[in-house]
């Protein structure tokens, strides 16, 4: 294994996606997740010298829609799709963590 | 020991847009939860978003409203978190293109004119929104997908009255800009503050708290009072500041710990593979320029240097766009600035108050304040009439012709006073004695006896001119 992440990468990478693993799954993941990442690897192997950075693999720009307004009237068939739903609501275990502003 | 303050404010305003930011699901309020959703706001798989041009024309117009340079080379970024109320389990914002940088607001504090840089101002979306209850949390993702910009101050802010200062200039250039409502009881516009104190000539900035819990202009500035007070003590008495977020409690003024911040943030930003990035020609910022209304700044100058207005005036009647505009269109039409900047601050916000509603809302029009101001100008009516008038006016009813239906005309052609003063006088020879006995006192008596004669309708200048020329003889 050549150690392109560690244990302790894994694990804070799994705790930021509220993921909890055991020893033996850390155990697994750690050398798959190394395999992976060795695969993009092969990517620092072409010769980029001169050539500009991007943002995007696309030669688009501008791709803008109009400011309108347009109610698809999805709602009742995605709270149907969703695990739990109450009044309208998306129903999900109760959140005690508030750590995260989101904005 | 001495002190000196840092301040930095991020501030979150809610666009007017008729859709989303990424999806065409309409930006409105009071909608049932989640009834202004589609599979684009759930995050659903392979549906892929597609940028509102409004918000965009926003952003740039908020740049040039806070004299920011526009990044004519921008695109959007990820942030990564995990959260209920954001279900693609990642915000789309910006983060190394920010649409617009290196801007500024002058502020003024006592006199003090400042200017207050700022770093950065992204475009980005919105979260849903969570309620919680004992054991369960509800989800509405209406508000998923709301376009806000939010505006980074630069670390120039010294001190709480100037965070306040900085937070109205803000706020009335927005508000000139019509792209936002920018309220905070409304939530169109949202505060986040950081604060550190340091000793004066430390060169390192001292570890920063963050206050949440900020619901008025008001609050910021007394939150940040006592939390700068309270590092200040703290380090005095030997102490370290720890780096935490803290609850501002609107009963006590105090703050209080939240949760002590472990480590920086992490939030893996990449550019959205999704979105084509933007290119924004000189044309469209130019075009966006020409058609931005006039600045509150600019306005307070105009009203103070040609219409003779005070300074105070001048900051009352600018405090939104809709009232200054009011205010040009009834100044427009001839009627007396002073007098008009008097009602709109007087008659006109009191109204305003008392029935809970914008000035756009009412049946005032530029034309009855100004048609009802210069009938006082011109004697017509007097200022005790016009209570009456101002009445009528905010029920949309024209003066002149309300005026004239309810006989509200002021008397003043002496021609008809004078019989009038020559019989109140016969009246009261009494009166007159005491007047030729230096009690001045009479006059206002006799003033009295014509107003009753006329029902209150005698022009008091005239019947007093003419009441002394009587006397005196």
């Amino acid at each position: 294994m050549a150690n392109r992440i560690t244990r302790e990468q894994v694990q804070h990478v799994a705790g930021l996606a509220k993921l909890e693993f055991t020893d033996a799954q850390l155990d697994a993941f750690t050398p798959q997740l190394d395999d992976i990442i060795g695969l993009f690897e092969t990517l620092s192997e072409v010769d980029t010298t001169g050539v500009e950075a991007t943002s995007s693999v696309s030669d688009q720009l501008n791709v803008m829609r109009e400011d309108v307004a347009d109610n698809w009237g999805q709602s009742e068939a995605l709270l149907k799709n969703a695990p739990d739903a109450a009044r309208g609501f998306i129903k999900v275990p109760a959140i005690i963590d508030e750590s995260e502003d989101n904005e | 020991m001495n002190f000196e303050t840092t301040i930095g404010l991020e501030v979150h305003i809610e666009l007017k847009t008729h859709s989303k930011i990424f999806s065409p699901s309409p930006v409105a309020y009071g909608a049932e939860a989640n009834a202004n959703t589609n599979v684009i706001d759930w995050g659903y798989p392979g549906v892929l978003p597609t940028t509102n041009k409004g918000v965009v024309a926003d952003g740039i117009i908020a740049a040039l409203a806070l004299h920011a340079t526009v990044e004519q080379h921008t695109h959007f970024d990820r942030k990564n978190y995990f959260y209920p109320d954001n279900p693609k389990a990642y915000q789309i914002t910006q983060s190394d293109k920010p649409i617009g940088h290196d801007g500024w607001v002058e502020v003024d504090v006592d006199g003090v004119k400042k200017k207050i840089g700022i770093s950065e101002m992204h475009i980005e979306e919105d979260a849903g929104k969570n309620t919680h209850e004992r054991d369960y949390s509800y989800v509405d993702l209406n508000r998923q997908g709301t376009p806000l910009i939010e505006i980074v101050s630069k670390p120039d802010i010294a001190s709480p009255a100037e965070a306040y200062a900085y937070l109205e200039a803000l706020r009335q250039r927005i508000q000139f800009t019509g792209i936002s409502d920018v309220k905070m009881e409304e939530g169109s516009m949202r505060v986040d503050v950081n604060i550190s104190v340091r000793p004066v000539g430390q060169e390192k900035f001292g570890t920063k708290t963050e206050l949440k819990n900020l619901n008025s202009f008001n609050y910021v500035q007394r939150g940040l009072e006592y939390e700068e007070k309270r590092q200040q003590q703290v380090l005095m008495a030997g102490g370290a500041v720890q780096q935490e977020t803290r609850r501002f409690d609107e009963k006590t003024g105090e703050t209080i710990l939240m949760r002590v911040k472990a480590g920086a943030d992490d939030y893996r930003y990449f550019p959205e593979p999704d979105l084509p990035a933007l290119n924004i020609s000189d044309e469209w910022i130019k075009e966006l320029g020409d058609a931005m209304p006039e600045m509150p700044a600019k306005r307070r100058e105009r009203y103070v240097n040609e219409l003779g207005l005070t300074d105070y005036d001048a900051m009352v009647i600018t405090q939104t766009k809709e009232m200054s505009d009011f205010f040009d269109a009834t100044v427009a039409l001839k009627a007396d600035p002073k007098m008009a900047a008097n009602y709109l601050q007087g008659d006109v916000n009191a109204y305003l108050n008392d029935n809970h509603v914008d000035l756009q809302a009412t049946k005032l029009t530029p034309a009855n304040l100004a048609g009802m101001i210069n009938l006082i100008s011109d004697g017509t009516i007097s200022s005790k009439m016009a209570k009456k008038v101002f009445k009528a006016i905010t029920a949309g009813e024209e003066p002149k012709a309300f005026v004239e239906a309810h006989g509200l005309v002021q008397l003043s052609d002496p021609a008809k006073l004078q019989p009038i003063i020559d019989d109140v006088l016969d009246a009261n020879p009494q009166s007159i004695e005491d007047f030729n006995n230096g009690k001045k006192r009479a006059v206002g008596y006799l003033v009295g006896q014509i107003m009753k004669q006329t029902h209150g309708q005698a022009n008091p200048q005239v019947v007093n001119q003419l009441l002394m020329a009587a006397l005196k003889q």
